[in-house]
């Protein structure tokens, strides 16, 4: 310690024109006399206190990128009309490059290429897109039980849905009146809790979390409302279908608007993984480390809201997606943001596929609310991973 | 390396949580901020760090006012530990010093060979090194807070800011953390709740009350009977420590008596 006797020299030199005699002490602080530097405890393999089993990406990530090509591909093959999979890869790949068919295998062609396969790639923009927004909202409120749907805008979509799917309104739009509609009411839903939950200090987790819960209930009420006064039953029973979640009114058309704004709000969350590490720690220690909370909470605010909005407006509310797999990803991989982010959107895209392909085969030809399975599959999962690892949500 | 706090005041409200302190702290000194529960040492520290901005006032490090300064590259010069215990996610160890790097670090960029050698360095400096797989959660307060220190090396600062370090940590931990405090050669600033430890490792003490600094001065000169009466509300005694002959204090009540009318 070659800096702690000046210092303590210096100490006790002020002293010592007060009591000479302490002089003939040393005059080495005491503390000094403890190595600072001294753990001479076992040094416990990495990792093995707390059982946590780190894949590493490089293995991770090109399982997970062949997993999904594969679940794309099952996700176009897989269903009731009992097509071969030579047939499958036929039509996938005429409808890749643009190739021809023969007239008489128009309806297959249909199946595979305009029903199932924009089924499977909306699924896998959802699945990505909640994961996503799921680690970016649970950072963003430090909350490990936050998913996508606790800021409110979700059951704002719903809003905007119901009323094309039950009053039909914006029936001037067509078949772009429901996405626009519960996009739209998503966007307002978004600026009514941006609006109710700053302060001047900007946005505080707590104010964000409950603003986000209360109006959750208040649009849900709207929505529960708008179901009861239909009198058509039908009607009712789709605005159901659209609360629970599901892939089923899926085409190319509703594929870009949702992957666009998915892509997008992938690349700024994978841009920001390191801020948001700093965030996930605390808004001082944040600051402490040169990243701005404030700016940094309202940029994921508008992330998440645009990207849910998105989402929710072509498959309706599916939940567990975005409160589970980042969870899941995190006993997997850890806490890191940059791992977090490059595996969770995986990982949700794959599990939606499979989940959706269920929804499709369990009951066929009855379709099941994805929401339904994504709790199915996942509640074992996650109790099992859960058991699995000693992984702690915040406490220990 | 050295802070200069001049004419500070933070304002919330209407009400004055600091009035216009000024403080510096030389190359490589150990200063101390004292204080009774909410006398401002918090706020006035979080103005250090960015994480409140003073109504009035700067913060210079090495001249340079921080404000006018990016948040990365004040987080470059001037590390802190913030009294927060909050982390809702369990990093593991290395993660945790990773993210002193973060303001030397480009958005997308990954983690260069010095930042490797620089997190390891930190971890090693605080003899924590073996601890870098664990999860930060399951450390004991001692261990953390050596942790948080190799994060705030990490960042390779000028100036490191501490509030109340030796918090909930029991006594050889305390005595530890402020000797790895001293061994990092940096200039500090820190809030302290124990006189004693103050007294004992400060170079220079400030004592702040509503907001004010009141006294300020080398511990021996700056503790005595009567301010501590008057800031603190007690009755102290002065004794010397035994080998360093530092001022230790003893406390009692302090029995204010009752005016005759």
């Amino acid at each position: 310690m070659p800096h702690g006797a000046p210092r303590a020299r210096r100490r006790s030199l002020g002293y010592a024109a007060a009591r000479p005699e302490a002089k003939a002490n040393t005059p080495v602080a005491i503390p000094l006399a403890r190595p600072p530097a001294a753990p001479p405890r076992p040094a416990p393999a990495t990792g093995a206190g707390r059982g946590r089993a780190p894949v590493t990406l490089p293995v991770l990530l090109p399982v997970l990128g062949a997993g999904l090509v594969l679940s794309l591909v099952c996700g176009a093959g897989i269903g009731a009309s009992g097509l071969t999979w030579g047939e499958v890869a036929r039509h996938l790949w005429a409808g890749l490059s643009g190739g021809t068919i023969a007239p008489d295998e128009v309806s297959a062609y249909t199946i595979v290429w305009e029903l199932r396969f924009p089924r499977a790639v909306l699924a896998a923009v959802v699945g990505a897109g909640l994961s996503a927004i799921g680690v970016a909202v649970q950072a963003m409120v430090r909350n490990a039980l936050a998913d996508p749907f606790v800021l409110g805008i979700s059951s704002g979509a719903a809003v905007g849905a119901n009323a094309v799917l039950i009053f039909g309104a914006l029936g001037a739009l067509g078949m772009w009146a429901l996405s626009a509609a519960a996009f739209g009411s998503a966007l307002l839903a978004m600026t009514l809790v941006y609006t109710i939950a700053r302060t001047p200090r900007g946005l505080t987790p707590l104010r964000l979390v409950l603003t986000g819960t209360a109006m959750y209930y208040g649009f849900s009420a709207i929505t529960t409302f708008m179901v009861f006064a239909a009198d058509r039953g039908e009607a009712a029973r789709s605005a159901m279908m659209w609360l629970l979640g599901s892939l089923g009114g899926a085409s190319w058309a509703s594929v870009p608007i949702a992957a666009g704004a998915v892509l997008g709000g992938l690349v700024h969350l994978g841009w920001s993984a390191r801020r948001l590490n700093a965030l996930a720690m605390g808004d001082e220690t944040a600051a402490a480390l040169g990243v701005d909370a404030r700016r940094l909470r309202k940029e994921l605010f508008l992330v998440s809201a645009a990207v849910t909005g998105a989402v929710v407006a072509v498959s309706g509310a599916i939940g567990f997606v975005g409160l589970m797999v980042p969870h899941g990803v995190r006993m997997l991989v850890g806490a890191d943001h940059r791992r977090l982010l490059a595996v969770a959107p995986l990982v949700g895209a794959v599990l939606l596929i499979w989940v959706d392909i269920l929804s499709r085969v369990v009951l066929a030809p009855v379709e099941l609310p994805v929401g339904v399975l994504t709790a199915v599959v996942g509640v074992p999962c996650f109790i099992l991973l859960m058991r699995r690892h000693s992984y702690t949500f915040g406490g220990v | 390396m050295r802070l200069d706090i001049e004419a500070l005041t933070v304002e919330v409200s209407g009400a004055r949580l600091v009035d216009e302190v000024t403080l510096s702290a030389d190359n490589g000194r150990l200063v101390g901020l004292v204080g009774p529960n909410g006398s401002g040492k918090s706020t006035l520290l979080r103005c250090a760090y960015r994480a409140l901005r003073p109504s009035a006032g700067a913060v210079l490090v090495d001249g340079d006012d921080l404000a006018a300064l990016s948040t990365r590259e004040g987080a470059r010069r001037l590390a802190a530990l913030p009294q927060e215990a909050a982390a809702e996610f369990d990093f593991t160890v290395a993660e945790v010093v990773a993210m002193g790097r973060l303001p030397h670090q480009r958005s997308v960029a990954r983690a260069s060979e010095e930042d490797r050698r620089v997190c390891a360095g930190a971890l090693a400096q605080v003899g924590a090194a073996h601890l870098a797989g664990r999860g930060f959660l399951s450390l004991s307060g001692g261990e953390k807070q050596r942790v948080l220190i190799a994060r705030a090396l990490a960042q390779q600062p000028r100036v490191l800011v501490l509030d109340e370090p030796t918090n909930h940590l029991d006594i050889a931990q305390q005595l530890e953390v402020l000797a790895l405090v001293r061994d990092s050669r940096l200039t500090v600033l820190t809030a302290l709740h124990d006189l004693n430890l103050a007294a004992l490792h400060c170079d220079l003490l400030y004592v702040i009350r509503a907001g004010r600094i009141v006294a300020h001065g080398p511990p021996h000169d700056v503790l005595s009977a009567e301010l501590l009466a008057e800031v603190f509300g007690v009755r102290a005694h002065r004794v010397p420590h035994p080998e360093s002959g530092a001022v230790q204090l003893l406390f009692d009540r302090l029995v204010v008596p009752t005016p005759t009318p």
